[in-house]
């Protein structure tokens, strides 16, 4: 673990008070932003929620969020020193914190 | 907008990958109303759309392949152990799936009109057809969903995480689930359930699993009554991806570059070392899985593994042209992760990849519970002690056609489903919990994952065993006090309590079982009992009573 990432995370649920976090992660280079908030959920707050499956492969297509205003898989953009900001996909109703609905909506419960 | 809480439908499928999307759409063809729920976005959680290559299916219209030649070969590689039904099903009638899948479009690569085969480790010929190089997975799931989507019949729901099968009077009659975006339970009775969650790699901290695959079927079937069989045998891929940090591949990605250009295993003083187990490496890919796994965890216990524990993989004797000819575009994604071959060798390792045991059932897909089907790598028996390349994906569409049929005609049976009130309990239970929570249970997972590596993983112990039943015992009586209660929208800390929950008792059934069979085979390897005993060619069979496992041996059935 030779660097540090600075990120700042939107947090939220729908309708409720939005909040940012910042959160200090120790990286090894080429590591994933993916394998950063899972850091953050094993070592400081488990109760930050996130969404993926496949974690490497890049298959499954559900880590989906927004990084420094771009989106992007969070699986396959990378850690690097200093602030990285992560917020949930803006087009895309909020489920809680970076989670946001992505099924179909005949591939969900209320359909 | 009020959501339902209980649903309702002939057949229920539990897991949206290739075996249960094929058994849906089976159920559907039969005339029943389905509900395929998969914790996870349907067709996108599991291993199937993960699955890089190889098909394996003896297609005899070409009039060089035939069935029993597959079957053969799928016996030899299960040591002594496979169920000659559920292994002859998987053979027989793999041709006829892999047909069906071609006629949905699912675009399996040909030559001069002819299937293209390709050659895998274990098979007497090429047999495996593939859709592109890598791209099996992703598009066999996609056609079976393309195929869903055109079924009215079928019902598609995700983020449906299974916690209990409900029995009543000895038969099973639905289930109930967390709906993760809400934390709310459904509840969801139906005439035939068919548990198709796939296998349990997660447990493992080398995997090449998704977050999905932590055995929650073993667990679920075992809960309500049914049996599990060879549930020791987890198959270790030797050389998964280790280091440097690669991403946006699966780690097992350096299967193909071996079998076009060998390559040379080197320890950490970066030594070639294979030859000292006994078998040659020499720059061609010809030494065998259980081997290379067993000599790489060697060296690293010796103090000659590389830096992050494994050996490494070296491709520096390459050409760049040599090396773009194998990989195609994966040397631009591995350029992309600042990996050169031909300037640095990769760090490799031993990860957890496939599951050879788990539920036990009939060739009709049918375990011991009524109204209950299994299919898939949920499945138990018909891989034995071993998995040849190919088997897993044809093995998903065979067991999820024969489960769905089964299950549509059981269901066609009896026409009652169990109203709102026989889940109660079940609801109850998901919905209860602690609203203060002390422990971090993805740190858990995490060392629960290093307790399966490290103690149950490919090499195991009689010592090592008790230990890992210790820990894992230990853990599972604390879990209890700390369900979180349900409610709370996507709560990952629940979702991991129930992994928790469910990799303590599968992890379990594990150890338990490697530690009863005191010989080595297959991918079950004894440190203490070296080497194949015949009297060891037996399954083992486990059974809950009350809260205790039962481990008991059987005769393989002939
Ligand atoms: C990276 C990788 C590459 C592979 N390559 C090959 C190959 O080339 N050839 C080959 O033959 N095999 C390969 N395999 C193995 C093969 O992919 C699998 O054995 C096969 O796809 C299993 O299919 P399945 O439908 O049984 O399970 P899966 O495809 O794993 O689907 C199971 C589904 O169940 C869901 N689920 C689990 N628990 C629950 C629950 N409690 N409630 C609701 N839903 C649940 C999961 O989210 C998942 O979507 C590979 C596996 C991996 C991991
Ligand atoms: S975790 Fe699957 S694509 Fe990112």
């Amino acid at each position: 673990m030779s660097e540090r990432a600075v990120l700042i995370i939107r947090r939220g649920t729908p309708g409720g008070a939005q909040r940012e976090e910042s959160w200090d992660v120790p990286f090894e280079p080429g590591q994933s932003v993916l394998d950063g908030l899972r850091w953050i959920r094993s070592h400081q707050d488990p109760t930050l929620a996130i969404r993926y499956s496949c974690t490497n492969a890049n298959t499954c297509k559900e880590c989906m969020v927004r990084l420094d205003g771009k989106t992007v898989y969070a699986c396959t953009a990378r850690l690097h020193p200093g602030t990285m900001r992560i917020e949930p996909l803006p087009n895309k109703a909020l489920v809680r914190d970076l989670v946001t609905e992505l099924a179909p909506r005949d591939e969900r419960l209320s359909s | 907008m009020t959501l339902p809480s209980h649903l309702t439908a002939d057949v229920l499928v539990i897991g949206a990958g290739g075996a249960g999307m094929y058994a849906a759409i089976e159920a559907a063809r039969a005339g029943r109303s389905v509900i395929l729920a998969d914790r996870s976005l349907i067709g996108r959680g599991g291993a199937t759309v993960m699955a890089q290559m190889t098909v394996a299916v003896a297609l005899e219209e070409q009039g060089l392949d035939h069935w029993e030649n597959h079957y053969a070969d799928t016996l030899t590689a299960g040591r002594g152990l496979c169920d000659p039904a559920l292994a002859q099903l998987l053979c027989e009638l793999g041709p006829a799936r892999i047909r069906e899948m071609d006629a949905w479009g699912v675009g399996w690569a040909r030559e001069n009109g002819e299937y293209k085969r390709a050659f895998a480790p274990g098979h007497d010929r090429p047999r495996c057809v593939y859709v592109d190089f890598l791209n099996t997975g992703p598009a066999v799931s996609r056609t079976l969903r393309a195929r869903l989507n055109r079924t009215p019949e079928i019902r598609r729901i995700g983020e449906l995480l299974v916690s209990e099968l409900t029995v009543r009077d000895g038969e099973c009659i639905g289930a109930t689930a967390l709906h993760v975006p809400t934390g709310a339970p459904v509840s969801i009775a139906a005439g035939a359930t068919i548990v198709a969650t796939g296998g349990l790699t997660h447990m493992y901290r080398r995997n090449s699993a998704s977050l999905n695959m932590s055995g929650d079927g073993y667990a679920l079937a075992l809960a309500a009554g049914a049996e599990l069989v060879d549930m020791e045998f987890v198959q270790f891929f030797p050389i998964g991806h280790l280091a440097p940090r690669l991403i946006g591949m699966d780690p097992i990605m350096w299967d193909p570059f071996r079998y076009k250009l060998g390559g040379r295993l080197l320890n950490g003083l970066r030594e070639e070392f294979i030859h000292d187990y006994g078998s040659e490496d020499d720059g061609k890919y010809v030494v065998t899985r259980d081997l290379a796994t067993y000599a790489i965890e060697k060296e690293v216990a010796a103090g000659r593994g590389s830096p992050h524990g494994g050996a490494y993989l070296s491709f520096e004797h390459c050409s760049e042209a040599e090396l773009r000819a194998a990989g195609g575009p994966v040397i631009d994604r591995l350029a992309a992760n600042g990996i050169d071959l031909t300037k640095q060798a990769v760090e490799v390792a031993p990860i957890a990849h496939y599951h050879m045991g788990g539920v036990r059932v009939d060739a009709k897909m049918a375990t011991s519970v009524p109204g209950l089907y299994a299919a898939g790598e949920a499945v138990g028996g018909a891989n034995g002690a071993n998995r040849l390349s190919g088997n897993a994906i044809t093995e998903a569409l065979v067991f999820g056609c024969q489960a769905g049929a089964s299950a549509a005609e059981h269901a066609a049976r009896g026409r009652v489903r169990a109203d709102v009130m026989t889940f109660d309990a079940a609801r109850r239970r998901i919905t209860e919990g602690v609203t203060t929570r002390g422990f971090n249970p993805a740190a858990l997972i995490e060392a629960v994952q290093s307790t399966m590596q490290d103690d149950v993983g490919p090499f195991r112990t009689e010592s090592s065993l008790r230990r890992a039943l210790d820990t894992l015992g230990a853990l599972r009586k604390e879990l209890p006090g700390l369900k979180p209660a349900a409610g709370t929208a996507f709560d990952g800390a629940l979702v991991d309590w129930y992994d928790l929950a469910t990799m303590t008792r599968v992890g379990t059934c594990v150890a338990s079982a490697a530690l009863a069979r005191n010989e080595s085979r297959g991918a079950h390897q004894r440190e203490d009992f070296p080497g194949l005993d015949a009297q060891w060619g037996v399954n083992q069979i486990i059974a809950l009573a009350g809260d205790t496992l039962h481990l008991e041996r059987q005769a393989v059935p002939s």
